[in-house]
């Protein structure tokens, strides 16, 4: 039987992965897009264990939330990033530097 | 015993495909990699008889989302070379905050047991004739009604806002206006000059 600990650290290995992923790909900015989906399907993975463990369907209805959200989040995202290599032939994340940030 | 076995199967494989998400040279392959992750937390997803969920993710995530990712990162000419330099640079800061967070919530769910329940129980089967779909339904379409047509509206707002995003007048495009071309009236087309007849030579 899957225990609830087991999944809650199968999510918390896939979380702290993408989290390296972020800081190892930190120019490319189609990894960190990606990198992002991996962390929030992480994340839909606890919501999922507990939902299960808990016999509680909200956690679900969250989860098809968060899909949503995400799906939108990444559509917006490659568009900027379209415009982006548009306008600056470049999705180097260090060639972002108009503001002075 | 045969859905514990699967589990680890399944987990090694998502460990593997996240690993093969950051590591991979090519944004190609960190892309499939990715797609591999989706499919296989589905089919964990199966195993929690979250079902629904699982189809859907497979459905969304890697019928429309996986499918933009490839997509664009085929469509742009992108300098790997430059991209990767530095790639080993802060890889020991990565590392080191990943092996932090394992290291955090690992500890904290297994010193507490899972958070107040009692994580090494497995979860209680579900009754015979039970329906996710039909439950997580019930849900989505009465308590959740609200906040599902807040979610239908923001995916539209992200397709209208991705279209003018991206979409781009070019100068010099020859196009047919058809509206136009009904509308035209006789005199901007036609000119009559008046003139003296020709003599035949």
């Amino acid at each position: 039987m899957i225990t609830l600990a087991q999944l809650l650290t199968l999510s918390a290995i896939v979380f702290s992965l993408a989290i390296a992923g972020i800081f190892l790909n930190r120019k490319n900015m189609i990894l960190l897009l990606m990198c992002v989906e991996l962390l929030l399907l992480a994340a839909n993975f606890n919501f999922i264990a507990f939902s299960r463990y808990l016999s509680d369907i909200n956690g679900q209805v969250f989860v098809f939330f968060v899909l949503t959200v995400a799906a939108a989040e990444s559509a917006i995202g490659l568009a900027i990033l379209v415009v982006l290599f548009r306008e600056r032939g470049s999705i180097n994340v260090e060639d972002l530097n108009t503001l002075k940030g | 015993m045969l859905i514990e076995a699967l589990f680890y199967v399944f987990a090694a494989i998502l460990v593997a495909a996240s690993l093969a998400v950051i590591t991979a040279r090519n944004p190609v392959y960190s892309a499939l990699a990715l797609v591999m992750c989706f499919v296989t937390s589905a089919a964990i997803w199966l195993l929690l008889e979250a079902e629904f969920l699982a189809v859907v993710l497979v459905l969304v995530y890697v019928g429309a989302v996986m499918v933009l990712f490839l997509f664009v990162i085929m469509m742009l000419d992108i300098n790997l070379a430059e991209l990767r330099q530095g790639f080993t640079r802060f890889a020991w800061l990565g590392w080191l905050t990943a092996l932090a967070v394992i290291v955090e919530i690992v500890g904290v769910v297994w010193a507490r047991g899972g958070l107040g329940i009692d994580a090494s129980r497995g979860a209680l089967p579900a009754p015979a004739g039970y329906s996710n779909t039909l439950e997580l339904g019930r849900v989505l379409y009465t308590r959740y009604a609200y906040p599902l047509e807040l979610a239908a509206m923001l995916l539209l707002v992200a397709i209208v806002a991705a279209i003018a995003l991206t979409m781009r007048q070019r100068a010099g495009l020859k196009y047919q206006d058809v509206s136009r071309q009904v509308a035209v009236r006789r005199e901007q087309r036609l000119r009559i000059v008046k003139m003296d007849a020709e003599k035949r030579p």
